[in-house]
């Protein structure tokens, strides 16, 4: 069995099929990535593994229990932590205070802890900032701890969401477009730490419409066009299948009519 | 003239200033100041509590009530009620009308879990005339419209507490000090960064793990405990109440005074409730328009300083314990790799 | 004697509905909900009974108080609502803003007027009608049909005019209809004006009914017509019309069994039902949530 494994789930919203019987797995310590033109279903698919949408038909199963039709609560509990495309910081709170925020799932004090100010709530709150302070300076915003999330760059942002969900005790993270708007060389710095990441032992799922950002860091590639999967394998594989040429050919032609 | 003020405001000085705004407190009533004077400044305190209370609600949960007046009115009624017929001690009575607020607010809150934004605010206003409605109507309960009269003062240790011997207003004193430090732990913990992730991003917070229904709820009740306090005060010091007091006004007042201070601020409250209550006593020839100039704080402050007069963002660094300076110091610079938490995974195996 | 108080309820209900229109049209467009939208419906009624004062006659007195009225929504949104939107504020902002305005709106109504309740001229007053021992008062059937005849030009104007095709657009999605060149402030404008010129007549055929004003009276107006609004789905038109009944027929039922005190009280009951048993009102739809 799979460490998630994902079994022909479905999503219309009214009569459009926007997923349509979409299946892959994932193993312990894997990246894998879900390309797709932009529509494709893609974010879709996250929002149906982290509990924003229910799932029609199908069924998601981490660790060999079912996750789907959870709330995005006991999804995150579970060990799946994401980020999202459009950029969803606390941007009025401080770089520190986000990842905070990250660990109260793993925060054990009552309210009456909070209250007395009791040794359990210093020794989680001690213990909480010196972990957020050591993923912080891992992803190279350790000199940023300070700052209001707003005042980051677009980079140092989507870092900062990555920090954010790798504070929730995370075991699987599901990076929604992390290189979107990115310079080429801020986009490879994140493309290494994505790999220490997975070195260190987290399993990643990557979603991005530019192939040509996961083809080198990619364990396997699924690709989904109009809410189905097209094509599936290898990185070389998949670039040469001629469906999904096809599918990003027509898909850039599209775009670019509606632009 | 900027320099100096930002030289004046540094961290190191706050302590400080706190100490000696809190030293002229309580000396100011030594002063002689007149029964009117420091019946307004009691005032001034009621207030600052209630929007002490609001502020953690709408001021760092984000959810706007619109209904507040309501949590005042059943702590007012309630320590009223309970001291006139059974003659319970002010501070007995007092506890037993925060709590009544508590759990009511609790039933409000539990009916509209499923409400956000403005559905949540209509109706909580919808749930403030419906209580105001049942004062006015149960009669033999609340006096309907007469009211409650002759609320016996709050005494401690036997000693009755006025407003000649300035005991009113040293009460006020320690009840607004212990609601705001109350507010300073919660807020300075896991709970309050929950209520502030909300209020920035909901659903970003769902995904934190952040059981966000939940902490709604307990925004509610404890902002709602703390109109229930200020209420039962306000009945003791003024010694009459009638639903004429808990009116949408009062509620748009308190609301006024959050958004004039600054939502999520404490400095805000205070200095809010000061210019609001203060406001209408100090120009008499505008007291006719005061409601219009609260209508016309909530629409300028809305479109040119939304985040109030005293909301700024803190320049100081965040504040690290000294626990932490220390277990990081130790630490160094040494480098960090991320490892998956394996904690829960053995429980799961064994 | 509850068919009597049936159709008392439906001829109220159908003012109701001429309130809770101006809710939803600007709900449905901007997504916000108008708090001043009552206390506009108070100005209407003062207006009218400003410029019988001043001995313009009863007809030019409500034309006049309808473009008045207007112009105060219009005024409104240019001033207060359009520099938020231009700012992207939060949506919290628009409320507190419409919140404050009705507050500017009945306090200077307080102080122009005085806030006692003042005699309101009676509308189209030719007695009774008995049918089948209901006694309808003339001016009852005058409400009802000016209510329907202005919300049937409503639906015209939404369904088969340009600019109601417009303001179908934006309810749709504001960026697409811009894009297609849709001038949205113009639109929303348009809609302010609607909005208030349907106070103003609501405000004037309740006042007539009751032949008493005063400058309160839009707060718990506004939020009957708001629960209406609600019940029938917020930024549906004929919903707004179903609620609006529903709210007149149950208000005016409570009046005859319970008393006049609990009148107001089963609006506010009723609007607390509906926001938490189906939120989405009778005939809305519920969106689909974007992440």
């Amino acid at each position: 069995m799979a460490f998630l494994e994902v079994k022909s789930i479905s999503k219309h919203f009214g009569g459009l099929m926007a997923v349509d019987q979409v299946s892959f797995k994932i193993e312990k310590g894997e990246i894998i990535s879900i390309i797709g033109p932009n529509g494709a279903g893609k974010t879709t698919i996250f929002n149906m593994l982290t509990g924003v949408y229910s799932i029609d038909a199908g069924e998601i199963d981490f660790e060999g229990k079912p996750i789907h039709n959870r709330s995005p609560q006991e999804v995150v509990s579970s060990g799946i932590s994401r980020t999202f495309q459009n950029i969803r910081l606390f941007s009025n709170m401080r770089v520190i205070e986000n990842v905070l925020v990250g660990t109260h799932i793993d925060t054990h004090y009552s309210f009456l802890d909070v209250l007395l100010r009791t040794k359990k709530y210093k020794k989680y709150e001690a213990e909480n900032t010196v972990k957020a302070v050591e993923i912080l300076r891992s992803i190279g915003l350790g000199d940023r701890i300070h700052d209001y999330a707003d005042s980051l760059s677009y980079g140092a942002q989507r870092k900062l969401e990555i920090a954010r969900a790798i504070a929730t005790n995370a075991k699987v993270l599901l990076l929604d477009e992390p290189a979107a708007g990115m310079n080429p060389q801020e986009s490879e710095e994140l493309l290494q730490f994505i790999r220490t990441l997975r070195d260190g032992g987290y399993t990643i799922i990557l979603i991005e419409h530019d192939m040509s950002v996961v083809m080198n860091i990619s364990d396997r590639i699924y690709v989904i066009d109009h809410g189905k999967k097209i094509a599936e394998g290898l990185p070389d594989e998949v670039a040469n299948n001629p469906r999904v040429i096809a599918a990003y050919l027509g898909g850039e032609k599209k775009y670019a009519e509606n632009s | 003239m900027k320099n100096i003020l930002s030289q004046m405001l540094l961290p190191q000085f706050h302590k400080f200033y706190i100490a000696a705004i809190i030293l002229t407190l309580i000396f100011l009533p030594l002063l002689g100041l007149s029964q009117y004077v420091l019946r307004i400044m009691i005032m001034i305190g009621i207030y600052a509590m209630l929007a002490m209370g609001l502020n953690m609600l709408t001021g760092y949960t984000g959810q706007v009530s619109l209904g507040h007046a309501a949590f005042y009115a059943i702590g007012a009624y309630v320590s009223a009620l309970l001291a006139t017929t059974l003659q319970l001690n002010f501070f007995i009575a007092m506890l037993a009308g925060v709590v009544v607020a508590a759990i009511s607010s609790l039933l409000l809150a539990l009916t509209t879990l499923r409400l956000t934004g403005t559905y949540l605010s209509i109706a909580t206003l919808g749930y403030g005339e419906i209580i105001r409605m049942i004062l006015l109507n149960w009669e033999p309960v609340t006096n309907g419209p007469l009211g409650v009269r002759n609320i016996p003062r709050p005494s401690f240790l036997g000693y009755e507490l006025t407003l000649a011997n300035n005991g009113i207003y040293y009460l006020m004193l320690v009840l607004l000090g212990i609601i705001s430090l109350l507010c300073y732990l919660i807020i300075n913990s896991k709970i309050g960064r929950a209520f502030i992730a909300i209020k920035e991003d909901e659903l970003a917070a769902q995904f934190m793990g952040i059981k966000t229904t939940g902490y709604k709820v307990l925004a509610f009740v404890i902002s709602a405990s703390i109109a229930g306090a200020a209420g039962s005060f306000y009945a003791h010091m003024i010694r009459y109440i009638d639903p004429n007091t808990f009116t949408f006004d009062t509620s748009i007042l308190m609301l006024s005074i959050v958004i004039l201070g600054g939502m999520g601020t404490f400095r805000g409250m205070y200095v809010g409730a000061a210019i609001l209550i203060a406001f209408p006593e100090a120009l008499r020839f505008l007291a006719a328009y005061r409601f219009v100039v609260y209508g016309l704080i909530l629409v300028l402050m809305m479109r040119f300083r939304p985040q109030g007069l005293l909301g700024w963002r803190s320049s100081n660094p965040y504040r690290l314990s000294k626990q932490v300076s220390e277990m990081l110091a130790q630490e160094g610079n040494r480098e960090i790799t991320l490892k998956p938490f394996e904690g829960k995974e053995e429980a799961v195996k064994g | 004697m509850i068919v009597q108080q049936i159709f008392n309820g439906l001829a109220l209900g159908m003012s109701y509905a001429l309130i809770a229109v101006g809710y939803s049209l600007v709900f449905g467009i901007l997504r916000l909900i108008n708090f001043s939208h009552g206390s506009v419906y108070a100005f209407g009624a003062h207006m009218v009974l400003m410029f019988v004062s001043m001995n313009l006659g009863l007809i030019p007195a409500i034309f006049l108080s309808i473009l008045l009225t207007g112009l105060l929504g219009m005024l409104i949104d240019k001033t207060a609502l359009q520099p938020l939107r231009k700012k992207k504020s939060i949506p919290i902002a628009g409320l507190i803003t419409t919140i404050g305005i009705s507050y500017i709106i009945q306090n200077m109504l307080m102080i122009l007027f005085g806030s006692e309740r003042k005699p309101f001229p009676a509308l189209f007053d030719k007695g009774m009608i008995n049918i089948l021992s209901v006694q309808i008062s003339s001016t009852q059937v005058f409400m009802m049909v000016v209510s329907i005849l202005l919300l049937a030009i409503m639906t015209f104007v939404i369904n088969k005019t340009k600019i109601g095709l417009a303001m179908r657009a934006l309810s749709q999605n504001v960026k697409a209809a811009h894009l297609m060149g849709i001038n949205v402030n113009f639109v929303v404008i348009f809609t302010f004006f609607l909005g208030g010129a349907s106070a103003a007549i609501a405000g004037t055929l309740i006042s007539g009914y009751y032949q008493i004003v005063y400058p309160t009276m839009g707060f718990v107006a506004g939020l009957k017509a708001f629960s209406a609004a609600v019940l029938g789905g917020i930024g549906v038109l004929h919903g707004a019309v179903i609620g609006g009944l529903i709210v007149g027929v149950s208000e005016s039922l409570a009046a005859a069994f319970l008393g006049g005190t609990y009148r107001d009280a089963v609006s506010f009951i009723v609007l607390i039902i509906v926001l938490v048993l189906k939120p989405d009102g009778l005939f809305g739809k519920k969106g689909i949530m974007k992440v």
